[in-house]
């Protein structure tokens, strides 16, 4: 089965575009981003949702986005208006769908079920579409695991903040008060083998503090975050963007596996030390990165 | 599709276009078009919204659209909204993509 989607792949800044702002859908890939997300969600009015959809499903079955990730983020489906969301964008082709506010592996089910039944309905093969879901309260951070699981069309899962900090009844400050939901988050997101994906940052004049905050979810291994504006895009990637110094280790660390080989030896070592399991998957992965980015760049 | 009141769409922004449609009984389409690029898409812009309009089933209403330069899947949505709210409709027969 063909699907849409990619489960692994570059997914360094995910950008919200708002759904109902033709001037904005039409310029979103120029910005560079790796995924672009369009909202039908928290930046469409209550009142213009209908619009919302006419617009997102026609750009996507008529513009061209090149390899671009297409993601559409729609609305809860307790409320009705989710499930239309789906109906409008499942045949239009998107690639992934983000479910918000999800805080079981129920929500993603449910989610799922819909997406099959469209799929179903217009000749589409069943699990092209993928999915992704956002975690935004405490309750959801806590079954962090059982949503990670929940479906085999995810891509990933993603923490939003705003809600999350208001569940916990703190406001966001220098990242102590998201500590615990990204720890739970990345390890839920890797124990199933799929992307962990960060909040935004919504202050866009403080690049200092932006940097600050991607600097840290890079270290704790998240592949990315969601941005909301397009300046926030290079800073971000450029934070990810192997050093020469360990890409030239990783390419030494690569070189000695294969001589090991040759030889014929199943040890491999580099200037007198042994090389073991987890430094060969950190230096493929490494590299890989830098691949992609290069292949990005190029496109 | 039978409309049953007037209703819009759209907006006044860059990129974006305003539809206006008004039921009527009789007379096909009446257009009323403005666009700042009127001189090199006028006339695609008018064949976009009658076609849309057509296969919607509209076959009588006043049409008043205010164009800033939109691409032609941005007529298409404002127009099809303008039409299902202008018939007080939600459901929405979709197309797949091919």
């Amino acid at each position: 089965m063909e699907k849409r989607y990619v489960k692994d792949r570059l997914r360094r800044s995910m950008m919200f575009v708002p759904g109902n702002n033709p001037g904005m859908i039409a310029d979103a890939r120029i910005y560079g981003a790796d995924s672009i997300m369009f909202d039908l969600e928290d930046s469409v009015a209550l009142t213009e949702k209908d619009a919302a959809r006419f617009l997102v499903h026609n750009a996507l079955k008529t513009l061209h986005f090149g390899k671009k990730e297409i993601v559409v983020r729609i609305n809860d489906l307790s409320g009705g208006l989710g499930v239309r969301d789906l109906e409008a964008i499942v045949p239009a082709g998107v690639h992934v769908v983000r479910l918000p506010k999800t805080d079981s592996a129920q929500d993603v089910i449910d989610c799922e079920r819909e997406i099959a039944r469209i799929e179903e309905k217009h000749g589409i093969p069943v699990g092209a579409t993928g999915m992704m879901a956002a975690i935004e309260s405490a309750n959801g951070v806590l079954n962090a695991k059982e949503i990670a699981h929940a479906s085999g069309r995810l891509i990933g899962i993603a923490l939003g903040a705003e809600d999350y900090v208001t569940d916990l009844k703190t406001t966001r400050s220098d990242g102590i008060e998201l500590l615990f939901a990204r720890s739970m988050i990345l390890n839920a997101a890797r124990s199933a083998g799929i992307a962990a994906l960060d909040t935004v940052y919504s202050d866009v004049n403080n690049e200092e503090g932006f940097l600050a905050e991607v600097e840290l979810i890079r270290k704790l291994g998240f592949d990315g975050k969601s941005v909301i504006n397009p300046r926030q895009i290079q800073p971000l990637h450029r934070a990810f963007i192997p050093k020469e110094k360990d890409l030239q280790k990783a390419y030494a660390v690569m070189d000695a596996i294969a001589e090991a080989n040759a030889r014929g030896s199943g040890v491999a070592s580099l200037n007198g030390k042994m090389i073991d399991r987890p430094v060969v998957l950190r230096a493929q992965r490494l590299i890989a990165l830098a691949e992609a980015d290069k292949m990005t760049e190029e496109a | 599709m039978k409309l049953k009141h007037t209703a819009m769409a759209g907006t006044l922004e860059s990129s974006d276009i305003m539809v206006t449609i008004e039921p009527k009984d009789t007379g096909g389409i009446a257009l009323d078009l403005t666009s700042s690029v009127m001189q090199q898409f006028g006339r695609q812009i008018e064949a976009v919204i009658r076609d849309t309009l057509s296969g919607l089933g509209v076959e009588n209403a006043a049409v008043i659209a205010v164009d800033k330069g939109a691409l032609d899947c941005t007529v298409r949505a404002r127009v099809s909204a303008a039409a299902l709210r202008a018939a007080g409709q939600e459901e929405f027969n979709w197309e797949v993509r091919r």
